[in-house]
């Protein structure tokens, strides 16, 4: 069964015709990446699913985005409710400027969740998912910011987590990381497989056979090759695939 | 002579120019501030700030004067507050770029110039005549409201603008609507701008006195104001009014009060300052 349906996605920023003609399947409990060089359009597809580019002005698409068979651009669709489904991690940790536990209770709290047990068991359960909460455990009163840089991305990673979104969207997630968070960030996003479908922007091709199933190769706004990681990194298809894999472009 | 060497010296010369630039505007300040000081200092003590106006100098106080600023001060902020901050969130995170949004922003910026004196026009036809609020505090703040609104709203734009988007992003990336992000996360975020604003703004509404005697704030006011459709006065309408009177001793009571209304707004001003630098800190992430 797909989870991720995508029907002739085009999309433009005013004129500027930045994705084209996309289709795409996304199976439940993978491990998805895009890689392309910058401006191919791969962060822009990924904003589509949960409908993050709505913000951007002169931003129009065509075609059809299916999640568990929903068109997600639907008038009835509220993108509140989309977005509890699709979570999302960004490039730079952006954890809001308040402590631990506010972080990770702030998207149940939106929905008006109120319980206090139930607020910290999920804290307990998200952070111990992102493999934060030994770290923080006995400080989760105090301010995010005073976290590292890979362990605010791992808060970052909780928070999404506190809601269960079902699809988690990582956009470069340890682009502004050192080698060692991103390494336990990798290895994080294997382990959240086994409940989570995940997809991941890469620029990075070493990070993008380490944690995923399959990849997406994105070149000016067009999908060039998706296929298996392994057989897209042995034995790509088609040659634009081949330069950029093999860094003669990109 | 070099050319270095010619350089050198108007680079020596600007810089002795401002060094007397900035010492000319301190020094008058100084001197002003003194003068004030020498003369009034002494005048001030309990009996001078519990008495109610006297047409004998040693027995004046000031008691309805400052009871009357601060009654004008809570009902402006009252007042100001609410309508600045929301119109500034409105037209920061709400309203389109269109057209007309940037018709009302250069409007904005430019009602922030009017001269006093127009708005306290304005409160008498409005607040006075037409609300029927007569020369009441009521009208009073909602005149001085007016005045500090465009300050108020721009300048809790510009604490909304230095809020990163990398903020909203989150909270909007956490299914959260427009109001609760704004609510949650931009509006604490930017909370120490735009209370520096608010306190700037208010420190200007306190010293005002051209649009409070228009609406008909009284120089003599003997009683202290119990509702906010009481008449009133102000600390600078009693300054100016004892300025004018032609014995020297009013002049000490002015100087006095001069000292009371210069220490108030000096205090607020400090509250804004190390908010400021306390929020700038916060908001470096």
């Amino acid at each position: 069964m797909k989870q991720i349906e995508a029907k002739n996605v085009n999309a433009y920023y005013g004129d500027n015709h930045v994705l084209k003609n996309i289709n795409m399947d996304i199976m439940p409990n993978s491990v998805t990446a895009f890689i392309g060089p910058s401006g191919c359009g791969k962060s822009t597809f990924l904003r589509m699913f949960n409908r993050m580019n709505d913000y951007i002005e002169g931003f129009r698409k065509e075609g059809e985005i299916l999640i568990d068979g929903i068109e997600i651009y639907h008038k009835n669709v509220k993108v509140e409710e989309l977005r509890q489904k699709v979570g999302m991690v960004f490039q730079t940790p952006n954890p809001f400027p308040k402590s631990v536990y506010e972080n990770v209770v702030y998207g149940l709290k939106v929905q008006g969740v109120k319980n206090k047990k139930i607020l910290s068991e999920v804290v307990e359960r998200s952070l111990t998912q992102a493999a934060l909460w030994e770290e923080v455990k006995d400080s989760l009163n105090k301010s995010a910011l005073s976290l590292s840089g890979g362990q605010q991305q791992r808060l970052c990673i909780a928070r999404a987590l506190a809601v269960e979104p079902g699809i988690i969207l990582m956009d470069e997630p340890a682009a502004s990381l050192d080698p060692i968070s991103t390494a336990k960030i990798e290895e994080l996003i294997t382990g959240l497989k086994k409940n989570y479908t995940i997809i991941i922007v890469t620029h990075n091709m070493q990070q993008a056979t380490r944690v995923s199933d399959k990849t997406a190769f994105f070149y000016v706004g067009e999908l060039i090759e998706y296929e298996q990681t392994a057989k897209l990194f042995s034995k790509p298809v088609n040659a634009k695939t081949e330069n950029y894999i093999s860094g003669r472009f990109g | 002579m070099s050319k270095v060497k010619i350089n050198r010296i108007k680079d020596t010369i600007f810089e002795y120019v401002g060094i007397g630039s900035t010492l000319i505007g301190l020094v008058v300040l100084a001197i002003f501030i003194g003068n004030i000081l020498v003369e009034g200092l002494g005048r001030i003590d309990l009996d001078f700030l519990m008495s109610l106006p006297s047409r004998k100098p040693e027995r004046a106080g000031i008691l309805t004067a400052w009871t009357g600023t601060a009654w004008i001060l809570g009902l402006t902020a009252l007042i100001g507050i609410p309508l600045g901050v929301s119109a500034g969130v409105y037209l920061e995170e709400y309203g389109k770029k269109t057209r007309l949004t940037s018709i009302i922003e250069v409007n904005i910026a430019n009602l922030a110039g009017v001269p006093s004196i127009i708005y306290g026009l304005l409160g008498l036809e409005i607040f006075v005549r037409v609300l029927n609020f007569g020369g009441s505090l009521l009208a009073g703040a909602f005149t001085l409201a007016l005045l500090i609104l465009p300050i108020i709203i721009v300048s809790t734009r510009e604490a909304l603008k230095a809020v990163p988007d990398s903020l909203r992003q989150a909270s909007y990336g956490m299914g959260a609507t427009k109001w609760q992000t704004t609510w949650y996360q931009v509006l604490p975020a930017a909370s120490g701008g735009i209370m520096t604003g608010i306190i700037l703004a208010l420190s200007r509404a306190i010293g005002e006195t051209a649009p409070v005697i228009v609406i008909g704030a009284l120089a003599y006011v003997p009683f202290v104001a119990q509702t906010p459709m009481d008449e009133f006065t102000v600390l600078p309408i009693q300054i100016f009014n004892w300025v004018s009177r032609p014995q020297h001793a009013f002049i000490t009571n002015a100087a006095a009060g001069i000292i009371i209304l210069l220490f108030l707004t000096f205090v607020m001003n400090g509250i804004a300052v190390y908010l400021r630098n306390k929020w700038q800190k916060k908001i470096n992430w």
